[in-house]
This record gives C-alpha cells, sequence and structure tokens, in this order.
C-alpha cells in the first residue's frame, strides 16, 4: 500500500517555472499583510511554508539556493538581521531534502505534524541567532507560529497541488 | 530504502552545499551587524519588493475605502464633534502662539539659543515585523519625501521611536522599547532628567540609574528634555508604572510605560529637526520677521 503511494506520488508533474515563482511571491505578501499585534503572534511563516511544500515535491527546482535567497528577501522586509531567515531556510530546505521520501509516504494530515516539527525548528533556529545578539527569549507564545503553520499545512499543499496534480492516465508514461 | 536511483544529480553534495550557505549567512550576520557594507543591497531588495509591500497593503486601502463609504451617513456627526474640537484646540492655539512669542522673547532676553523647531512629514505605517525581536515599524514615506535617519516619529499622544533605515520609499523606525535604544527624558513634574532605555518588551522602558531617594512617583510623566538634539524637547514619552525601591541596591527600579504606541494608530508624524508647526506660528513668524527687518534697519 505505502509502496503504491510511494511511486504515485513520484510521477507527479513538474510544476512550471511561473507557478513556483508566483506561489513564493504570494507567501512574502501573506508574510507582509499589515495586521494586528494580536494575530502577528499567530502568523504562519507563509514562506517557510511554501519553500517545505516545493522542497518536498520539487526538490530540482527548489533547493537550498532558492531557500537561501528567500531568506535574504525575507531579512530585508522583516528587518531582520542579514542572513538570519537565510540561514534558517537553508537548514530547513537541507532537512526536507533529507526527510522528503519519508514525508511522501504519509497522508497530507499525517505530514502536519512532522510539517510542525521542521517549522519549530527553523523558528529555532532563528531565536538561537536572535539570542546569540542578546535579545531576551520573547516568550512560550513564539512558538505559536508553528503550530498555526502546522494547520495550514494540508490546506497549502492541497492549494499547491492542484497545479502540478496529473491528469490521471497511467498509460501516458 | 535507496530504491530511486538519482539520474539527474550533479553539482556538489547537498551537505557542501549547506556547509557553504550556513558559512554565507553567518559571514552575513557579522558584515551586517558590525558594518554598514550591506545597506545599498537592502536599499536595492526594497526598491525591488516595494510592488509586493504595496500589495500587501492593498487590502488596508480597500477597507479604508469602504469604511469611508459606509461611515457617510455618521459625517455630519463627525463634522459637528470635529467643529467643536476645532474650536477648542484653536482656542488653545492662540494662546499657544502668544505663549510662543512670548517664550521667544524671553530667550532673547535671557539671551538663550532659541529652541528646535522643525517640520513635519505625515506618514502611514506600512507593516510591522513578523517576529518579536524587531521592534520595528515601516513607514510609507522614504528619502523621496524628505525622510532622514535621525527623525522623530510621534503620534498625537507622544514619541513613538526614530528613524534608523532608509529607503526611497519607504522607511523603517525602530520603536523606543526596543532594547538598544535610550531616549533622553525628564520627568514633567520637577524637571528631573534621566534617560529612558528600552527593555524590548511590549510598551515598557526603564530608568537606569536613578539613586533610591530619588523624587519619583508613580504617574510621573516623563517627556523628552531635548538633550543631544535629537529629540526636540517636551515630547511625552511615558508614565511611570513601577517603583521598586530595594535598600540593597544602589539604585531604584523604574519601569515606565510608553504613552504613544505603534499599535494605536496608523498615522504618524515624523519630526525633521527644524519643527513648526505651521498653523500656530503664523503670528510668531510675523512676528520674527517684523524683528528681523528692525534689525536690519538698525544696521
Amino acid at each position: 500500500m505505502t509502496r503504491t503511494n510511494y511511486s504515485k506520488e513520484e510521477i507527479i508533474l513538474p510544476a512550471k517555472g511561473w507557478f513556483i515563482i508566483l506561489s513564493l511571491i504570494v507567501g512574502l505578501l501573506l508574510n507582509l499583510l499589515p495586521i494586528n499585534e494580536s494575530l502577528l503572534i499567530l502568523r504562519p511563516d507563509f514562506v517557510a511554508l511554501v519553500l517545505l511544500f516545493w522542497g518536498t515535491y520539487q526538490p530540482q527546482r527548489v533547493g537550498m539556493s532558492v531557500a537561501f535567497f528567500m531568506g535574504l528577501l525575507m531579512d530585508v522586509v522583516n528587518s531582520s538581521m542579514f542572513g538570519q531567515h537565510a540561514l534558517a531556510y537553508s537548514v530547513l530546505i537541507f532537512i526536507v531534502l533529507l526527510l522528503r521520501r519519508r514525508i511522501h509516504v504519509f497522508g497530507l494530515l499525517k505530514q502536519a505534524p512532522q510539517i510542525g516539527l521542521l517549522l519549530l525548528f527553523t523558528q529555532s533556529i532563528m531565536l538561537l541567532t536572535e539570542l546569540l545578539k542578546r535579545a531576551d527569549f520573547p516568550g512560550w507564545h513564539y512558538f505559536l507560529a508553528s503550530f498555526t503553520g502546522m494547520l495550514l499545512w494540508p490546506l497549502i499543499s492541497l492549494l499547491l497541488k492542484i497545479s502540478h496534480s496529473p491528469k490521471y492516465d497511467p498509460n501516458a508514461l | 530504502m535507496e530504491t530511486t536511483p538519482q539520474f539527474f544529480r550533479h553539482g556538489p553534495s547537498s551537505l557542501v552545499r549547506l556547509a557553504f550557505f550556513i558559512q554565507l549567512s553567518l559571514v552575513l550576520m557579522v558584515v551586517d551587524t558590525h558594518f554598514k557594507y550591506l545597506y545599498e543591497v537592502r536599499q536595492a531588495i526594497t526598491v525591488a519588493l516595494y510592488p509586493v509591500q504595496s500589495f500587501a497593503y492593498l487590502p488596508i486601502t480597500i477597507s479604508n475605502l469602504a469604511d469611508d463609504f459606509f461611515i457617510a451617513q455618521n459625517l455630519a456627526d463627525e463634522n459637528a464633534r470635529f467643529k467643536q474640537r476645532h474650536l477648542i484646540d484653536s482656542g488653545k492655539l492662540q494662546q499657544f502662539s502668544a505663549l510662543v512669542i512670548e517664550n521667544e522673547h524671553l530667550r532673547k532676553l535671557l539671551e538663550a539659543t532659541p529652541r528646535n523647531k522643525s517640520k513635519t512629514i505625515m506618514a502611514e505605517i506600512r507593516s510591522v515585523p513578523r517576529d518579536p525581536f524587531n521592534l520595528t515599524i515601516i513607514l510609507d514615506k522614504g528619502l523621496q519625501n524628505g525622510v532622514q535617519n535621525g527623525q522623530v516619529i510621534v503620534d498625537n499622544l507622544g514619541v513613538i521611536g526614530q528613524i534608523t533605515r532608509t529607503y526611497p520609499w519607504s522607511s523603517e523606525a525602530t520603536l523606543i522599547n526596543d532594547k538598544d535604544y535610550s531616549v533622553p527624558v525628564q520627568i514633567l513634574r520637577n524637571g528631573l532628567r534621566s534617560v529612558a532605555s528600552g527593555t524590548g518588551k511590549y510598551k515598557t522602558l526603564e530608568l537606569n540609574y536613578m539613586a533610591n531617594n530619588v523624587d519619583i512617583q508613580e504617574g510621573d510623566q516623563l517627556v523628552t528634555s531635548g538633550i543631544g538634539g535629537v529629540y526636540p524637547s517636551g515630547l511625552p514619552v511615558a508614565l511611570v508604572s513601577k517603583i521598586k525601591r530595594d535598600v540593597s541596591s544602589t539604585f531604584a527600579y523604574i519601569i515606565c510605560t510608553t504613552i504613544a504606541g505603534a499599535d494605536r494608530n496608523k498615522q504618524v508624524l515624523i519630526l525633521s529637526p527644524q519643527f513648526r508647526p505651521e498653523s500656530l506660528t503664523d503670528s510668531a513668524d510675523i512676528y520674527l520677521e517684523d524683528k528681523e527687518s528692525e534689525k536690519n534697519d538698525a544696521h
């Protein structure tokens, strides 16, 4: 059963380049939306989520260099230290590249907790760099964003999958 | 479980790439915190991302428009209220302009340097960064509108922060409760001067190195003292919210809460060093011009 799942995922069509770029821009946009203080804590890192998705399904297209570049953009719009998001994202994509085959085996809902852990890890890297800069620990609610990111994962991956799910015809290949 | 052969693999292995990117980002972080070399890069990226940033701001613009449309029926009410407010304010302003002239005069008599005047730029808050470490806000006015580094941001209640980075069409301001940030202040009640430092916590400042027996009470208002020349004097900053006098330590532990806040308003004012609210100094202008012409005549 897992076997069939596994091979089915492998046939997935390559996403179009413009769609990947668009999704990354939309992720950035969602990260930039001006929202008020209380919701700000809950806002997941959409760019990380989109990168995670492409890292899982299209590792040939979105690798560490794209992640690094997106991290630099995030650093600028977020006015954080240059390289902070870049570091976190490239490490994130590295881990996804290692784990992606394992993630493929699970359904979307079962993937979510694993994605949550990865997001938590990304946030920890960012927290660590900030702590090295002698910032104070912002409190545990800081990690809530990973939790909401985890809840949004199935939705986001469904949306992103639409573009390149195969028109099912097993004989086409 | 190595079932899929990696056919098209080329280039360095992912571990090598990871090591490269980690090193690169560490170098970037060090360079960014200790040197100013990356400012142009930051500026270029901001300009490139300007459309995205404006697009993200679109919902707010639309909701503002919608609000304007739907509250049209309240306009008459609001107008009446504002008229009343205007009347009260202009009464106060008349007094104020008289005071400005009087102050000018007294300062001249005392041969003190005139107070700093500045002009203002109205700006809107574009976005607030995602993570709690960056106590900054992005404003929609930049170099093109005459915004410069070091200018002070206020709202209708008091000081919010200071411009720390400028881009062509936007700028970045650091809030006064940032950890690396301090404001020279003065207690309004007795004129005692101190420096309020940010704590990195929401709306919280602290006064360091104030002796245990210092004359300060909870509820005291802190205003900028004008020392240092960055802040014009007399702008409200914070209220003293908690004082702990511990006999075993030399200094009192004083916590203040900021009066203004970036979370309250969408609009802020950027003060540049030549601050002079135009409407209220017309008479003062005339007065000063008269004075100057008199002086010129005398010469």
